[in-house]
């Protein structure tokens, strides 16, 4: 088996490494894309918890202003 | 329950990683016989021993979920074969393209290394169809498995029988005798090795980090909105959707 001269060896090599970090860069991304959604997600909970006791609050004030 | 940990391993697995980039392109010696292109080597064969492992992995792991019935075990399996799937698809690329450089084809379909291991590879792109295919997913869970056993089980067995199948053309690179590579290509091997290891098992954790913040996520919101049942699943996915 003939060894390939630097020249003609270079490109792939630099291809076999360049495929495994774009394949890891690609997974990574799909992550990223994955948690800010569930960022996105917690941040809708958060604001329909808040929503739920400011609506508590109310409910607990206008009971306190009736009269007994 | 799967992020303990996760912050020191990526610091050491991107640590090992260069690490291992480094010694390849700046210690490893250039091969007398191919030259430069052998440094495709040093990520090919520790991508596809990784995945390799993965897959056995996935087996283990489906024999605990069977044994305990412990979903937590059923995500495991999941996520190891996803990875590793991932992997395989690495190790079939650089391998074509070591092969193209090596060989001058892209492919020879009589070499038994090559051909086993795209069978494997074929054999795990069925499994997430297959769980796909179940709605139910208690049965759904307990399928893929048995499926992961099998298929992890086959896995050890056609690396055994393509080691004493006569190879043609394809390098062995480690052997009982300790193969032949020097010192200095044998600390670069193993390094990478450590390093695609230790990467697998930061992936690993952070897509089951993920995946379990979502399922959590989901229950949550399902409680929110009075719904009597936070565990049933919204919609079908071949993914594990609660613990």
């Amino acid at each position: 088996m003939p060894a390939l001269p630097l020249d003609d060896a270079g490109p792939y090599v630099a291809a076999a490494y360049l495929v495994f970090l774009a394949l890891i860069l690609v997974y990574v991304a799909i992550m990223a894309a994955k948690l800010s959604r569930i960022a996105r997600e917690l941040g809708e909970l958060t604001e329909i918890v808040d929503r739920r006791d400011a609506a508590r609050r109310e409910r607990a004030d206008e009971e306190e202003a009736v009269p007994r | 329950m799967f992020a303990r940990g996760l912050k020191p391993l990526s610091i050491a697995s991107v640590a090992l990683i260069i690490g291992a980039f480094t010694l390849v392109f700046f210690y490893a010696p250039n091969d007398a016989d191919q030259g430069f292109v052998q440094k495709i080597f040093y990520l090919h064969v520790p991508v596809a021993i990784v995945a390799l492992c993965g897959f056995v992995a996935g087996g283990v792991f489906g024999i605990r979920y069977l044994r305990t019935g412990d979903r937590a075990h059923d995500l495991r399996s999941y996520v190891a074969i996803h990875l590793s799937l991932i992997l395989a698809v690495a190790a079939l690329v650089t391998g074509s393209i070591w092969a193209r450089a090596a060989w001058g084809q892209w492919w020879v379909w009589d070499e038994p290394t090559l051909v086993s291991f795209l069978i494997v590879f074929l054999l795990y792109a069925c499994y997430q169809p297959l769980r796909f295919s179940i709605d139910d997913p208690e049965r759904q869970a307990r399928t893929a498995a048995v499926f992961a056993i099998v298929a992890g089980a086959f896995v050890p067995l056609n690396f055994m029988a393509v080691r004493l199948a006569e190879s043609l053309v394809h390098p062995r690179v480690l052997s009982a005798t300790g193969g032949s590579m020097p010192g200095a290509m044998r600390l670069t091997f193993l390094v990478s090795l450590a390093g695609m290891a230790l990467l697998f098992v930061t992936l690993w954790k952070y897509e089951l980090t993920s995946k379990q913040a979502s399922m959590q996520l989901r229950a949550l919101k399902r409680r929110l909105a009075d719904d009597d049942d936070p565990w049933v699943p919204t919609r079908r996915s071949a993914a594990p959707q609660q613990l």
